[in-house]
């Protein structure tokens, strides 16, 4: 045991700059790629076909596609057409392109969760409809999508270990290294899977606490 | 670019393979993890929980390499895809056990209770009365997880299993065109998600007319 504590210790420092990568990455890619799906959402909703047609093509490339490949698409595809980009740059287009694919669905359902009332009085109270979104539509069709929110957060953080094929040095990257010069795989990657569970294992249970109080029936008094 | 296509078609058995083979395993596992998880004792609810959520906390890759290398490496060899197979089949299983909890909560409770009025055995009880309704119920949900897995077996082409991603991988080194290589590889997943929803649709309307609810 105190010989595993000691290995762990030593190797720690190395994990941890590849955690910390791999929230930068996850973070970044989260915010781009929620505001991008937000608008995709509203494309897909959207009267005009030529609005909707290719938002909705967009959304289902996304959500067809691998996130492996869309990772490898961005690494190793596009600099056949010259457009190279470094590893943690590919890695935060092509997972934010997988965020916004699956959040505009989850922002659509919540959007077609507002009671149809809320439209008509957003009209009738004379708003536009940039206003009606804003003010009235959105606030209530985000509070209803926040739980999948993020517990597809969640499931990016762990998406982003997928970056270990286009050799961005996050966690995965790093124990693979650490385990092929020591070859001591075992106790390396047991480490890195506990620095995952650290963060995804309290956040489900959070988020689906959170599920638990936002669930239609106990919804507060307002 | 018909050579391209010809290749990539090549890691579509593997890729079926894994996600057929992964899939049966988290059906099957999946029942024992729920009974776990829903355990009248409570230190086995406990370990069921804390079994799901770790399995689902860490990403399959890890799980993967865990497998591969850390087990394979030293006391048992094991082929790619035999850890690829067990690596995702044990996720697979923490997300049935869900999948199957949650079904269990739908179906009503007068079901229970007429099995009983009517003096049926335990095995009859599960067999005849619940499973079919857990099964038709469970059906949507396990689809859309199904196509999830389709998609998540790429990772097995990190050890080495010949699947899409990995024949994707190997022709655009070859011949330069990561653009066409990649965008026919994501092709080939989106065309074999679509016989996958299809059945489930099919199966689900089927089951909904043949037991009745």
């Amino acid at each position: 045991m105190n010989a595993l504590l000691t290995l762990w210790a030593q190797w720690f420092p190395e994990l941890w700059k590849g955690f910390v990568l791999s929230l930068q990455v996850t973070a970044i890619s989260l915010l781009l790629g929620i505001a991008l799906g937000l608008l995709l959402a509203l494309g897909v909703g959207a009267r005009g076909k030529a609005i909707r047609y290719p938002a909705l093509i967009i959304v289902e490339l996304g959500r067809g596609a691998p996130a492996l490949i869309l990772l490898q698409y961005f690494y190793f595809g596009l600099p056949s057409v010259n457009l190279t980009l470094t590893s943690f740059w590919a890695a935060v287009l092509a997972l934010a392109y997988c965020t916004a694919a699956y959040t505009s669905e989850i922002i659509r359902g919540g959007i077609e969760a507002v009671a149809r009332g809320q439209h008509e009085a957003a009209d009738v109270i004379g708003l536009n409809r940039v206003d009606a979104l804003r003010y009235v539509i959105l606030p209530q069709a985000l509070r209803v999508a926040l739980p999948s929110l993020l517990g597809f957060s969640i499931m990016m953080f762990q998406a982003s270990s997928l970056c270990f094929t286009i050799a961005l040095p996050e966690i995965v990257s790093r124990a693979s290294a650490i385990g092929s010069s020591t070859f001591q795989y075992m106790p390396v990657l047991v480490l890195a899977g506990l620095m995952y569970a650290a963060v995804c294992a309290p956040a489900s249970l959070g988020v689906a606490a959170l599920e638990r109080r936002l669930a239609p029936g106990v919804q507060p008094a307002c | 670019m018909n050579d391209i296509l010809m290749m990539l078609l090549a890691g579509v058995p593997w890729t079926v393979g894994v996600t057929v083979c992964a899939f049966a395993v988290g059906v099957v596992l999946g029942f024992p993890l729920c009974a776990l998880r829903m355990s009248q004792v409570p230190s086995l609810r406990v370990l069921g929980a804390a079994l799901v959520l770790t399995l689902r906390s860490i990403p399959p890759i890890v799980w993967l390499f865990f497998i591969f290398f850390g087990i394979g490496g030293g006391y048992v060899t094991l082929s790619p895809f035999v850890a690829a197979v067990v690596g995702l089949g044990l996720i697979t299983a923490a997300q049935m056990a869900e999948v199957y909890r949650g079904a269990f909560a739908a179906i009503p409770d007068g079901q229970y209770e007429a099995a009983h009025v009517l003096n049926l055995s335990a095995p009859q009880r599960f067999f005849d009365v619940v499973l079919p309704q857990l099964v038709r119920i469970s059906i949507p949900t396990a689809a859309t997880y199904a196509i999830g897995l389709l998609k998540d077996s790429a990772v097995a082409s990190t050890l080495g299993v010949a699947d899409i991603s990995f024949q994707a991988y190997q022709v655009s080194q070859q011949t330069f065109q990561g653009l066409g290589v990649y965008s026919a590889a994501a092709l080939v997943y989106l065309v074999l998600s679509v016989p996958v929803a299809l059945a489930s649709r099919w199966l689900s309307s089927t089951l909904q007319r043949r037991i009745s609810l």
